[in-house]
């Protein structure tokens, strides 16, 4: 049995800049099932925040969104007022943000942080809502919960508070988490322990996750799903299997030989990198966004816009004028050398 | 909170002490005070008898320690215009110089305060302007000429409100305008960055993601953040509009200590002068100590360590 948790089609952000009209997020289409997590990766600047903040509706002001269907749990977001927006911010959808050190309000106690979206949405007492978070503070592997309620979030490492912003995305029990670089700003050692009580609680409790990350190890050990992004677009998107297993567009191919794998990979030996920098999303860009950095590139990469086309298997699709079959071979000779 | 309640009070007595030292060394400032005492046709003996009555003859360490004793039991000494206790003076003005400085304290801040968040919700727009003209207007338009102009129109052409004196209710408004529209634009301006800087931050972008009512956002996760400097500001702008009191109770005639001190200053009435002072600093470094025990209270990253 699946449920559609989040369907998303068309959908783009634009912001104007001095320079003229950016356009960081470029006509995504995805979706996510009940307890099926999605993750979307890419590089510094490639529109991932941006992405999830228009799902939230929480875009700057100066962004305006566009999306031909945006629908959670089949009720339709496009059309909602702010009011009807915000009951459902923190209640049937919410967010983990990036910087566990910044994103709590240093002025209150973490219990009175925790409880606000639940007695907000749901209007139970105080202690009803206490009791709710020292549950799931002691779910995200918090001790003495009871007395950590008490604390200010400058009395917490960042690997705490961040479990207590994942205990605060909870609270009401949401359809759907919306993770943004959930651990980057985390030390090594505890990035993979938050990265897997994600994946537990979201197995546990049946969410729709969106992970979004730039790490693909990550992506490996807890993705159902994966879409590859790249300047304001989705180029590549399958099971996370199938990514992994025949990564065929070039910039997901870049991106996996950039990860050393232990036993594959020689001591000392060179790693891959994607030449070039990300290009601007400032106006619009004819043809495949990768071209300037791809090595294969022909003329037919910059005549028209690449639309996503089917790989192999069902379900992954890739955005190239190349088939499957000659990227492979092309990535073959590439990681030979 | 108990370290830092310690710390923020040791340093106040510090200062109390700095400020006595100075207030002290006032006597001296004119030259050898038994010579301004004893006037322009005192002999050479008669000022030996001044210095030694007065007990100016003795080390200044100790003059200074004997000056404070007494001080510190509220014996300030002689007026030697008045020929009364100073304290004595000094306790009946008060109180009229507190009610006016609280008057013109609450205006300010009801007044800047919400003008400053309004014009941080709504950046350039028509609210903002505004304020921004009051904060420019209240900057250049000095306090003393800004009371003469109220005078004129409120008091004067259409009488609404008494020009001079203390003795109803009335009497207060227009100097504790003209006292708090002085230290209105530093909070307002204040106020409006600390409010735009808080609203960007991350932790105002996870109140929005909880869903929460954009009151509760902008009242209590954003202003309890964005006060806390204007708390310290307002404290110190307190200490201006101290200053700033001698003005305006001196045009609007207010018997307070403002006045008392335009006044001694005219009679040279250097005892008297001494006791404003240190009254007036006493006075203002216990604010200063309310403020920090405020902010404080306002922010556990002072409170909790
Ligand atoms: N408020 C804004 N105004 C103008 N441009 C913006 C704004 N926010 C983001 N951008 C631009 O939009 C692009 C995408 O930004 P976004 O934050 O979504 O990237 P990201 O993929 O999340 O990157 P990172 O991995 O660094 O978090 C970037 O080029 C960024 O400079
Ligand atoms: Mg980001």
């Amino acid at each position: 049995m699946t449920e559609r948790i989040l369907e998303v089609e068309g959908l783009s952000v634009d912001i104007p800049v001095p320079a003229g009209m950016l356009h960081p997020v470029q006509d995504l289409s995805f979706h996510v099932d009940r307890g099926e997590t999605l993750a979307i990766v890419g590089e510094s600047g490639c529109g991932k925040s941006l992405t999830s903040l228009a799902l939230m509706d929480l875009l700057p002001s100066r962004a305006t969104r566009r999306a031909s269907k945006l629908a959670l749990d089949g009720q339709d977001l496009t059309g909602l007022s702010e009011r009807q927006m915000s009951d459902l911010r923190g209640n049937r959808m919410s967010m983990i943000f990036q910087e566990p050190m910044t994103s709590l309000n240093p002025a209150y106690t973490i219990g009175d942080q925790l409880i606000e979206a639940l007695r907000r949405h749901r209007g139970v007492t105080v202690g009803e809502a206490r009791d709710r978070a020292v549950w799931l503070l002691e779910k995200v592997g918090i001790t003495a919960a009871r007395e950590r309620l008490r604390q200010y979030p400058h009395q917490l490492s960042g690997g705490l508070r961040q479990r207590v912003m994942i205990a605060m995305a909870l609270m009401c029990g949401p359809d759907l988490i919306i993770a943004d670089e959930p651990t980057t700003a985390l030390d090594v050692t505890i990035q993979a322990q938050i990265l897997h009580l994600l994946a537990d609680l979201q197995r546990e409790f049946r969410t729709g996750l969106i992970l979004i990350t730039h790490d693909l190890g990550v992506v490996a050990r807890v993705a159902d799903r994966v879409a590859v992004m790249y300047a304001g677009q989705f180029v590549e998107e399958g099971t996370a299997l199938q990514i992994f297993q025949a990564p065929t567009h070039p910039y997901t191919q870049g991106l996996l030989n950039c990860i050393p794998v232990p036993g594959k990979t020689a001591r000392g030996a060179h790693l891959g990198t994607i030449p070039g920098i990300v290009p601007s999303l400032v106006g619009r860009m004819p043809g495949c966004h990768f071209a300037e950095r791809c090595r294969y590139v022909t003329d037919a990469c910059r005549a028209d816009a690449i639309a996503l086309r089917d790989a192999t298997e069902p379900g992954h699709r890739y955005r190239c004028v190349l088939s499957p079959e000659e990227t492979a071979a092309h990535n073959q000779m590439e990681t030979a050398q | 909170m108990l370290p830092y309640v310690l710390k923020r009070f040791a340093v106040a007595i510090l200062v109390a002490i700095t400020v006595s030292m100075i207030t002290f060394s006032m006597i001296y400032l004119s030259g050898d005070p038994a010579l301004a005492l004893a006037g322009e046709t005192a002999t050479e003996a008669d000022i030996e008898n001044i210095r030694r009555v007065y007990g100016y003859d003795r080390p200044i360490v100790v003059q200074y320690l004997d000056w404070l004793y007494r001080a510190v039991q509220g014996d300030f000494g002689q007026s030697h215009y008045l020929k009364k206790p100073v304290s004595e003076v000094i306790f009946e003005r008060l109180p009229t110089t507190m009610l006016l400085g609280f008057c013109a304290l609450v205006f300010a801040l009801t007044l800047s305060i919400p003008l400053g968040v309004l014009a941080a919700i709504r950046p350039n727009s028509m609210i903002d302007r505004v304020a921004l003209t009051i904060a420019v207007v209240g900057q250049a338009m000095p306090s003393f000429w800004f009371a003469l102009i109220m005078m004129l129109w409120l008091g004067i052409y259409w009488r609404l409100l008494p020009v001079t004196g203390t003795d109803s209710w009335a009497n207060f408004v227009m100097p504790s305008i003209a006292l708090g529209y002085y230290i209105t634009p530093a909070v307002m301006r204040l106020t409006r960055a600390g409010m735009l800087e808080v609203l960007s931050t991350d932790y105002i972008r996870t109140a929005r993601a909880k869903g929460l009512r954009p009151m509760t956002v902008l009242f209590k996760h954003a202003l309890r953040n964005a006060i806390i400097p204007v708390v310290s500001l307002a404290a110190v702008q307190f200490g201006f509009m101290l200053g700033g009191s001698i003005v305006i109770e001196t045009i609007f005639a207010i018997n307070g200590l403002g006045f008392l001190a335009w006044e001694s200053i005219q009679r040279a009435d250097l005892p008297m002068m001494q006791a404003i002072v240190l009254v007036l600093s006493i006075f203002y470094i216990v604010l200063t100590f309310l403020a920090d025990m405020l902010n404080a209270w306002l922010d556990p990253r002072i409170r909790v360590g």
